[in-house]
Order: C-alpha cells, then sequence, then structure tokens
C-alpha cells in the first residue's frame, strides 16, 4: 500500500498542530462556535447527538495492520470501546471529547491516517472496490489511481470550497463493487481495442433526496488525461454549480439541468484548454505510484480445504471471494452478527483483525460500501485458521450478501440530521429473519436502512430500501423495492404508505417468504422482483399491517 | 413548559440550563420555563460563553421530553437505544 513521503508527513502534522491551536482557541473563547464550526468540520468534527463525532479517513478503504490496531487503540482509549465503520469506507467514533482530538489525530498521524476531508463541499475519500488488487474479475487495480486523486484533490486550493461534498469512485474490475453509478464521477476502467486500459466516465450519480444514476460522457479517457479532466469536470461544476440552494447543490441537479451531453461538451471544451499542461501525468509518476500498491504474493496453488465441519463450510460458501491468484482468496469479515448494530466493532474485534491480517493476510485489510471488512489476500492453505481466528473473536458470521447483512445509517440514535432510528430496526430484521431460519434460503439480497432522506445508509441502491421518516413525533418508514448499488444499477420504488417500526421486520420477512413462494428455479431476489414487478410484493408488506 | 438545552463545548455531552444559570447533565435540574419566559432565557443562555454549544428551547411534560421532538431528545437524555451490542458507558 502507499507509504507517506515527506511532504505527507509534513502536512498532516501542520494541520494537526493547526487545529490543536484551533481547539485551544475554541476552549478559551477566542473562537465562537460559528468560526470554530468550518474548523472542526474540514477535521472529521462533527457534533451530533450526544457527543462529537470523530470521521476517520480510510483513503480508498484500504488499511494495514498496524492502523487497524490504532483504531482499536482509539476506540479503547478515547471512546466507549469500539467503532463504527460507514459505507463510506471511513470509521467514525461517537464518542470522543473536543479535548482529546488532538491527541487522537497524533495518534492516528504515527501510522499515516487523518480526518481530512471527511466533511465540508471539497472532494472526499475515493471509494473502490474492495477486492481491487485480488478480485478474479478485475481489469486492472483502481488503487494507484486512488492514490493519484487523493494526492491531487488533498487540499486542493480550487476545489476546497465547491457548491456541495464532491465523491469519486474507481472500479477496476467488471463488477461494479465501488458504485460508480451513484458517485459524483465514476471511473471506470475498461480496455480499448488496441488492449490498453482507459477510463469510462460517468457524471452526476448520487443518493440523497434527490436519487440519480450516474450518466456516461465519456466512453475511453487515457490514463495520463484522468486529473486534467477531473479538473474540467470540477471547474464546469465550481462555475456553474447552484450554491443558492443547498438541496440542488449537487453535481447530479447541475447535470440533469444541462442534460449528459451539454455537461459533457462542456467539460470537453474545458479540458481542451488543460489536456497538455502540467496536469498530464509522466509514465514515471504512475509507476511510482504503482509500485506502492504490490502485486498479490505468488503461492502455492493450494486449493480450498475440504472440510467436515459445518460452520467453516458455510463460510467459505458465504464469505470466501475467487482471488485472481491460483492458492490465494479473498474472505469477507461480516460486521453484521445477528442482532447487532451495523458495522459495529469493538477495540478487541479491531485488535483480532490487525492480528490476523499481520499473521494470515499479507498485512492488508479492506473496508467495504457495506460496512463489512475484507481481507484480500489469503492463502488457501490458512482458511481454516483464519475461520477459527475470527470465531475466536466473534467476527466469523457466515452471512456476507444475505439478508441479515443488512446496511444501516446510524441514524436517531446518534446523528443530529436523523428523523427515525436506523440500527434498532435493522436488529429486529436480523433477528427475526434468523429466527424464521430464512436466510440460507433466500439467499442474495440486499436490505438497508436509512434515519432520513440523506442516504447514507443506500436505502435507494437496496434490493429492499427502508425509510425512516417522522411524522408528529412518531416513526414510520417506508419500503422501497428494485433499487441496486452495483453494475446493475437502479434507483429503488416507493411501494406505498409508511409502516410503523414495530411492523417492518414482519413485512420484510413475508416480502422474502413470497420470494420464496413465487421465484423461479436459480433465480435471485432481485430477479423475481424484476420479473414480476412490485405488486406482488406490495401485497405481502400490507397485508396484515 | 420548556426547558433548555444544549451539548458541552469540551465533550459535546447533552446538558441542561439549571435555574441558577448553571449547566447539569440531569434534565431534573434543568430551569422550567413557561413560553413568555422562555426566550428571553434562551437568548440569555446563547449570550453566554464557556460552557454550552447551541443552545435550544425543549418541550418538558411530567418531567420527560415532550412535543413532538420527544423520541429525539429522550434519546439525548437516555442515550442510543441500539441494545446491548455496545452500551454507552
Amino acid at each position: 500500500m502507499y507509504k507517506y513521503d515527506t511532504y505527507d508527513h509534513s502536512l498532516v502534522r501542520e494541520r494537526i498542530d493547526e487545529f490543536r491551536d484551533q481547539v485551544e482557541r475554541r476552549l478559551d473563547g477566542r473562537l465562537t462556535e460559528d468560526q470554530f464550526k468550518p474548523l472542526r468540520l474540514m477535521n472529521g468534527v462533527y457534533l451530533q447527538l450526544h457527543a462529537y463525532m470523530l470521521r476517520v479517513a480510510i483513503p480508498y478503504g484500504t488499511l494495514n495492520g498496524p492502523q487497524v490496531r490504532t483504531l482499536g487503540h482509539i476506540a479503547r482509549t478515547y471512546d466507549k470501546g469500539y467503532g463504527h465503520f460507514t459505507t463510506r469506507t471511513n470509521i467514525q467514533y461517537n464518542w470522543p471529547k473536543l479535548v482529546d482530538i488532538p491527541d487522537i489525530l497524533e495518534d492516528l498521524a504515527k501510522v499515516e491516517m487523518h480526518a481530512i476531508q471527511t466533511s465540508g463541499n471539497c472532494i472526499r475519500n475515493v471509494t473502490a472496490d474492495p477486492f481491487a488488487g485480488a478480485a478474479a474479475d478485475e481489469i486492472e487495480d483502481g488503487r494507484p489511481w486512488a492514490e493519484i486523486i487523493r494526492q491531487w484533490s488533498t487540499f486542493h486550493p480550487e476545489f476546497t470550497f465547491l457548491p456541495r461534498k464532491f465523491k469519486i469512485a474507481v472500479n477496476g474490475a467488471g463488477e461494479d463493487r465501488a458504485g460508480i453509478r451513484v458517485h459524483d464521477i465514476g471511473l471506470q476502467i475498461v480496455r480499448n481495442a488496441a488492449g490498453e486500459t482507459g477510463f469510462e466516465v460517468w457524471v452526476g450519480g448520487g443518493q440523497g433526496r434527490t436519487p440519480r444514476l450516474g450518466r456516461k460522457i465519456r466512453d475511453f479517457l487515457a490514463p495520463e488525461d484522468l486529473l486534467s479532466y477531473l479538473t474540467a469536470i470540477l471547474r464546469v461544476y465550481n462555475q456553474h454549480g447552484r450554491r443558492d440552494n443547498l438541496y440542488k447543490a449537487r453535481i447530479k441537479i447541475l447535470v440533469e439541468a444541462l442534460g449528459a451531453g451539454e455537461f459533457g461538451r462542456q467539460t470537453e471544451e474545458e479540458w481542451a484548454h488543460i489536456r497538455e499542461g502540467e496536469l498530464k501525468l509522466p509514465a514515471a509518476e504512475i509507476a511510482r505510484i504503482r509500485a506502492f500498491f504490490d502485486a498479490p504474493p505468488i503461492a502455492e496453488a493450494t486449493a480450498i480445504p475440504a472440510t467436515g465441519r459445518a460452520d467453516f463450510a458455510q463460510w467459505l460458501r458465504r464469505n470466501r471471494r475467487d482471488h485472481k491468484v491460483a492458492g490465494l482468496s479473498s474472505v469477507v469479515i461480516s460486521l453484521k452478527p445477528v442482532g447487532g448494530a451495523p458495522g459495529d466493532i469493538t477495540a478487541d474485534q479491531l485488535d483480532a483483525v490487525a492480528g490476523i491480517a499481520e499473521r494470515y493476510g499479507f498485512d492488508e485489510v479492506r473496508a467495504t460500501p457495506d460496512q463489512n471488512l475484507v481481507l484480500p489476500h489469503v492463502r488457501n492453505a490458512d482458511l481454516e485458521a483464519v475461520f477459527d481466528a475470527l470465531a475466536a473473536a466473534g467476527l466469523a458470521t457466515a452471512n456476507a450478501g444475505l439478508a441479515t447483512d443488512i446496511v444501516a445509517c446510524p441514524g436517531l440514535d446518534y446523528c443530529s440530521l436523523a428523523n427515525a432510528r436506523s440500527i434498532p430496526i435493522a436488529q429486529a430484521i436480523s433477528s427475526l429473519i434468523e429466527a424464521e431460519g430464512l436466510a440460507g434460503d433466500v439467499g442474495d439480497v440486499t436490505i438497508k436502512i436509512d434515519g432520513c432522506i440523506n442516504a447514507c445508509g443506500h436505502h435507494h441502491v437496496a434490493h429492499i430500501g427502508v425509510l425512516g421518516v417522522d411524522k408528529r413525533g412518531e416513526e414510520f418508514y417506508q419500503i422501497t423495492l428494485g433499487g441496486a448499488f452495483g453494475t446493475d444499477a437502479a434507483i429503488g420504488n416507493i411501494v406505498g404508505k409508511g409502516l410503523a417500526g414495530d411492523d417492518v421486520p414482519a413485512a420484510i420477512v413475508r416480502l422474502l417468504r413470497t420470494y420464496l413462494e413465487i421465484r423461479d428455479e436459480n433465480e435471485r431476489f432481485i430477479d423475481t422482483l424484476r420479473r414480476v414487478g412490485d405488486e406482488a410484493f406490495k401485497e405481502s408488506i400490507y397485508v396484515a399491517a | 413548559m420548556k426547558a433548555i438545552t444544549a451539548n458541552r463545548l469540551t465533550d459535546g455531552r447533552v446538558i441542561y440550563r439549571t435555574v441558577e444559570g448553571q449547566w447539569s447533565t440531569d434534565l431534573a435540574e434543568a430551569e422550567r420555563l413557561d413560553s413568555e419566559e422562555a426566550d428571553a432565557r434562551l437568548a440569555e443562555a446563547e449570550g453566554e460563553f464557556g460552557v454550552a454549544v447551541g443552545p435550544y428551547l425543549i418541550e418538558v411534560e411530567d418531567d420527560r421530553p415532550g412535543g413532538q421532538k420527544w423520541r429525539r431528545e429522550t434519546i439525548r437524555l437516555t442515550g442510543p437505544t441500539t441494545g446491548s451490542t455496545h452500551r454507552a458507558a
């Protein structure tokens, strides 16, 4: 993985010193809250319902063992013993004291981490395929490009005060696991007729109150032109994006207003002025960055171990993924124990993951948009030992991609923006599905829950989405059907009136039972839904409500 | 009745303004205000420096948060409702 150079170190160091001084000035009254708020947000510090929340950046979701151990140390020393992985592949701490945050940032800096650009109207953390560099269906590893974008965008003076926040995704595999069509800019690595790799460029995707899928504005962008083309897109957005209305300020609104064709034309026009300038990436620099992202280590081509253990076999079925190197596998560490809070992980579990990654995982861990972790490189011969070590830490839930692998935003239990709770709904749904013994029969399905329309929990792109709303002090939950996150990205449809929170788990169970009754052989939930439409499922949701 | 709540500057914890103009983590110690005096007291709190961030008025009914924001304010008062997985200390 990428290693900080002197410039990275000094940049992070200077920011910590600056923020420590800002905190001191806030505490002694030299700064008012109005003055301090934008400064703390630039360092990932929010003020939520009960406490400050610190959002730590995990660039393109990539971590090593010492970093994971430091995240555990922070949870144990400064928080309440746990952290929360988000759909943006970052980690949040829900209880830090303001007075401690400069020290937390010092600890993060020791392992080349920070909280910069995790808030504010700037270019945020780049999303990448959590299986990058490992996936069997990979065209090219997207992480070097994500790192190049990180370096270019960090503290970029022209793009520090955009109309709104800005999110970029890079996907290098055949299957889109980064969500390129629900990001402001999505970059899909493709191969052209000459066999060269480059980028398809998508713009204007996003969720929130106006969900939109991105539109493709370029079929092939040569790699050396990446930064000049991104600059051109951002300049068009910076020039024309609306600053008069918070709810219309994202690039998706501009792309829709102009039309993707016109937005693309203006981008190309701007790009023509700058493409041969200083932003053209030198081949040597691309090679230098690529060298940080080692190819998967060569392994003896050991087969997936045969086992008589039902628990290990089930975990292999659900949580193991094919690797591009014979003899290796990737594994998903589910952070979705049945009845647990999605994405939460204790300090002890973080320590365990760090140790397992160092011993068996070539010192690599990834955070995923599904609020899980991934060990991208594990020798097949070590899979059973990894399973046992994860099980000992309470991290071997064999449900990756199943109905109990639920994504949920923090919701009204933590978030000052939320209207309704999310986590307890996720807990109740997963507990009921487990009690009914449904998860295995149902198989692949995504359930995602949000406590407000900002959609941090990605309910719009779930096969089954749940959106909490507040009606005169009471929580209700709208159900959406048919959304999808990846290559077949789609925005789900609201199927009807909201349900009371207590009625949601049973409604979801009825929905899943309906699928089992009407599915064709080998048909996934989403396939059945697309074949028969919402109506059959709608009846099951509301039959007893 | 109403009360004034805020978050504590140093650690963000939920606090309530007392009759003496101090801040307490206990809603029971909060000054109860009728509609006429609430805005004036809030203006006082907003003008103070050092302890509280973002003071605002909440409804209080029978010594518990009330009104349309009762659930939000109850969660602020008693902590997350997410069960035993990671109970707030």
